[in-house]
């Protein structure tokens, strides 16, 4: 049985390793983006200097070859799904069995005016990692980003490590608050102004303009300024990649529309990560899903379904994480920007305004339903088993220290959480797993 | 398009802003240099203690001056930022000249017999009699080649240890760390050895014991330390005590870090002026063969030539003739002490990373990496599924560990080199790393989290082979 992937993405190479895992089918990846597979969450770090491109490959060129995994460079011209045959850019035709499409996704542009000028660009692929090189290689005098979401900040770093002015367009009243609560919004906002952007809040783009050689040279917001710059990141939000699929007979809404066993409506053909649309949301959870441990998940499903092994999707508990500049982020079960109905929340924050944690839980019977923390490190694992074993959100402080996943030494906040916990609701709960200096010792 | 190089590793077509704070500090090390290098050809008739005296004060103003430029007007957090664009950190032209003098220097410590007949007279003449008036403070005589060598370690481990800890001030964990290698180089490296040579003439070592130490067993040498007396005796026993009691002991209980990134010199000038190479070690699974080849190789010979020599004259002589035993210990002092260790250990900082010596040479290294492997509670735990197989920690792992490969299959980390510096949990974006000593890991596979079942745990398979 020959197995066909579309995309070496995480999504596309998880498929392929497990069914490599479990089957001895041919296996071929179709990627026109890259020869290998890379980290796309890691593309920022190239720009910076951190890691050479080749550091972002999670496996040494002989891995592929050696698990019988075929790689093809070339992008897909046509999808025959009568005859389960594929035809590439370099006209060669490639039949499958099985096909997962694992396509990725594309930057928004929304219909700005002046949206295709030379510098204005967004940041998902390869390609783009090399396009955004080109532009600023010749030094640039100010850049501007638009969209405040995680690929938005990130190219601001980018361009920041470089020691390019930075002007970043955000249409919320804070940072990302349409995805986090507005405390955890205005500690980041802060800390982004703390590296010196220009950081504009409730500010939209209204038009790119560009010079005599179809250069762009400024934007012009919604409050009439007109900021001069010579790139334009548009960062807001990405959709799935799907013209090639739109050609054909599979259905397709915002992205391939999949059952929970990531099937498409045509035989034989399957779709996961960020070009997927569930058919019905998992409760909590969004149709089309686009990160990176999802597109970890999704893969997995799908290769498993393709070799007949009947999976539902069934991804757990929530869980993500980014970083911002300098402040860690990570979340486990499901906290909205807005409480719903029936929920109450607790929010510490640091002194130093650069640790927070935001807990949610029930009002009704104290059920813990999530948190958001920043600047400390807490274990996934804890938190999923806390998740699935329905603890309470007393329960979670009093433990807290056992899902403490910070480095050797670091000053812990346990007590002070606790300590406000207990003044706020007047309560007394007490810490759990306290260590002596001995037990630390000897751990 | 075609223009550009996607690795964009040699070149940096933006040289990287140098604020007015860094320039003034690179001065002020060039002003330093300056002087020793007049020191050393002596020109005209200026005293060695000014020439020390300004040499000092350049390398620990100047150092002080641009860490603090560097570091000290940014928040906290990770400053890897152009590692790969600036030529000294990127095997650019200035890394090469950097490798090529630091290894000339070398060769002139080592070979300085050498050194002194080709150019006819006193090699490193200037350069030793600057040393003199601290050389005379500390340990009551002129100095020498070898407390020149140990200064500069000293200057070069202190200096880019306040770098260091600059570089890296939102880590306790990295603080106490340098701070530790700080103080076991300058108090048990440097200063005691001096004051007891003052007292005792004899320069004890106590922080290098066999393997590292590698003539400690050796007949001569324990002949000779028993015939100097209590110091002597003390420092056999001593030797003794760390080699086969606190190694492993220490090692069970914190890996084989409480030596290699805590108390080490080899390992404190790594951590501190090698800090940043640590980029450069190469990471490919190639390496790692080699690796093993190497190192284990290395502590064979070194516990085989120790045992010959301690038989042959258990035996009078029975074993070894003279010329024979003098080869064996001679040969590896050479090859393995001088040349592997010292020329191209430091010398290759620029090129190779920070850590070829520890990494592909030092039969310490291998003892504690046995126990580490095998009988220790250290190891590096994963955090959940979190890992976005970014590449930060196997780039940053100065052991040429890939980190990542074990933690984007959510797996702990336990591998006989790994030194516990810590960095590749610093550099994760993702919280994703930890150092921890926990259960023994001594049957690693029950505790890879195989029930966890938050991800694809798998066995595609790579080094079955």
């Amino acid at each position: 049985m020959h197995c066909v992937i579309l995309g070496n993405g995480i999504t596309g190479i998880t498929a392929a390793r497990t069914i490599r895992k479990n089957t001895d089918h041919e296996i071929t990846v179709i990627s026109g983006e890259t020869d290998y597979f890379f980290s796309r969450t890691a593309l920022m770090y190239v720009y910076m200097g951190h890691m050479k491109f080749e550091h972002i490959q999670p496996y040494e060129n002989w891995f592929w070859e050696k698990n019988k995994i075929n790689l093809k460079k070339a992008w897909v011209k046509t999808i025959d799904t009568n005859n389960k045959n594929l035809l590439l850019d370099n006209n060669e035709s490639i039949s499958y069995d099985k096909l997962l499409i694992a396509t990725g996704a594309k930057s928004n542009k929304f219909g700005w005016p002046g949206q295709d000028l030379k510098g204005v660009q967004g940041l998902y692929s390869y390609q783009d990692l090399l396009e955004l090189e080109e532009n600023t290689h010749q030094g640039i005098n100010r850049g501007v980003i638009v969209g405040g979401g995680l690929i938005g900040i990130e190219m601001a770093e980018m361009l920041h490590s470089r020691h390019y002015p930075v002007t970043f367009l955000v249409r919320e009243s804070n940072y990302w608050n349409n995805v986090l609560p507005e405390q955890e919004s205005k500690m980041i906002s802060n800390h982004i102004r703390e590296h010196g952007f220009d950081l504009k809040l409730g500010v939209t783009l209204k038009e790119i303009k560009g010079d005599a050689n179809g250069k762009v040279k400024s934007v012009i917001t919604n409050t009439h300024e007109e900021i001069p710059c010579n790139v334009v990141g548009l960062t807001a939000g990405v959709s799935p990649n799907i013209d090639l699929i739109k050609q054909t007979d599979i259905q397709t809404d915002r992205g391939v529309v999949i059952n929970y066993h990531m099937h498409t409506n045509v035989e034989d053909i399957f779709a996961a990560g960020d070009c997927a649309q569930f058919q019905h949301a998992l409760p909590d959870r969004k149709v089309v899903e686009q990160v990176w441990y999802t597109g970890k998940l999704q893969g997995e499903c799908a290769a498993l379904n393709m070799i007949g092994k009947k999976t539902l999707y069934d991804p757990g508990f929530w869980y993500n994480s980014a970083k911002f500049l300098d402040i860690e982020y990570q979340t486990y079960g499901t906290v909205m920007p807005k409480l719903r109905e029936g929920e109450k929340e607790f929010y510490w924050q640091h002194a130093d305004g650069k640790k927070c944690m935001h807990f949610v839980y029930k009002e009704s019977d104290h059920l813990f339903i999530g948190i958001n923390v920043f600047g400390i490190r807490l274990r996934h694992a804890v938190f999923n088993r806390w998740l699935k074993e329905k603890r309470t959100i007393e329960y979670v402080l009093e433990n807290l220290k056992a899902a403490n996943f910070e480095p050797e030494f670091f000053s812990t906040c346990e007590e002070e959480i606790i300590a406000q916990w207990n003044a706020e609701t007047k309560n007394n709960i007490q810490l759990k797993n306290k260590k002596s200096l001995i037990k630390m010792i000897f751990n | 398009m075609a223009e550009i190089n996607p690795s964009m590793s040699l070149s940096n077509p933006h040289p990287a802003n140098f604020n007015a704070t860094q320039k003034t500090g690179l001065a002020l090390v060039s002003l330093g240099v300056l002087a020793t290098l007049f020191a050393w050809v002596n020109i005209g008739t200026v005293q060695p203690a000014i020439y020390l005296a300004v040499a000092l004060i350049g390398y620990f103003g100047g150092g002080v001056i641009y860490s603090i430029g560097s570091y000290g007007s940014v928040p906290e957090g990770i400053k890897n930022n152009r590692a790969f664009f600036t030529s000294m950190s990127s095997r650019g032209a200035i890394a090469w000249m950097a490798g090529i003098i630091i290894t000339l220097f070398y060769l002139f410590l080592y070979f300085k017999d050498y050194a002194d007949k080709i150019v006819g007279g006193n090699s490193l003449g200037g350069l030793i009699t600057m040393f003199d008036p601290i050389s005379n403070l500390l340990r009551g005589k002129a100095s020498d080649q070898w407390f020149v060598y140990g200064s500069f370690y000293t200057i070069a481990v202190l200096i880019m240890g306040f770098k260091f800890i600059l570089k890296y001030r939102h880590s306790k964990y990295q603080i106490l760390r340098t701070c530790s290698v700080m103080f076991f180089q300058l108090i048990f490296a440097w200063m005691l050895p001096g004051i007891m040579n003052n007292l005792y003439n004899y320069e004890p070592y106590w922080t290098y014991f066999f393997p590292l130490d590698y003539d400690a067993l050796f007949p001569s040498n324990l002949s000779y330390l028993n015939s100097i007396g209590t110091l002597g005796q003390f420092t056999i026993f001593w030797g003794l005590i760390l080699t086969f009691i606190a190694t492993p002991v220490l090692t069970y209980f914190y890996g084989k870090r409480w030596y290699c990134s805590w108390v080490c010199g080899c390992g404190g000038l790594a951590e501190t002026a090698g800090d940043p190479f640590r980029h450069l070690s190469d990471k490919s699974l190639k390496s790692w063969k080699i690796e093993r080849w190497l190192i284990h190789s290395v502590l064979a010979a070194i516990i085989i030539i120790t045992i010959l020599l301690l038989v042959d004259v258990s035996t009078q002589g029975a074993l070894l003739n003279d010329k024979t035993a003098g080869i064996l210990a001679k040969g590896y002092g050479l090859i393995i002490g001088s040349i592997f260790s010292g020329v191209i250990g430091v010398g290759f900082y620029p090129l190779m990373g920070s850590r070829v010596w520890c990494r592909f040479g030092c039969p310490m290294a291998a003892y504690l990496g046995l126990i580490q492997r095998f009988k220790s509670r250290f190891r590096i735990t994963t955090n959940g599924a979190q890992c976005i197989s970014c590449g930060n920690c196997s780039t940053y792992c100065e052991m040429g560990i890939d980190v990542r490969w074990y933690a984007q299959r959510n797996q702990n980390i336990v591998r006989s080199s790994c030194v516990g510096c810590g960095i590749c949990s610093a550099v994760c974006p993702r919280g994703v790393l930890k150092l921890e000593n926990g259960p023994d890991n001594s049957k690693r596979t029950d505790i890879q989290m195989r029930t966890n079942d938050l991800v694809l745990y798998d066995d595609v398979n790579i080094l079955s082979k």
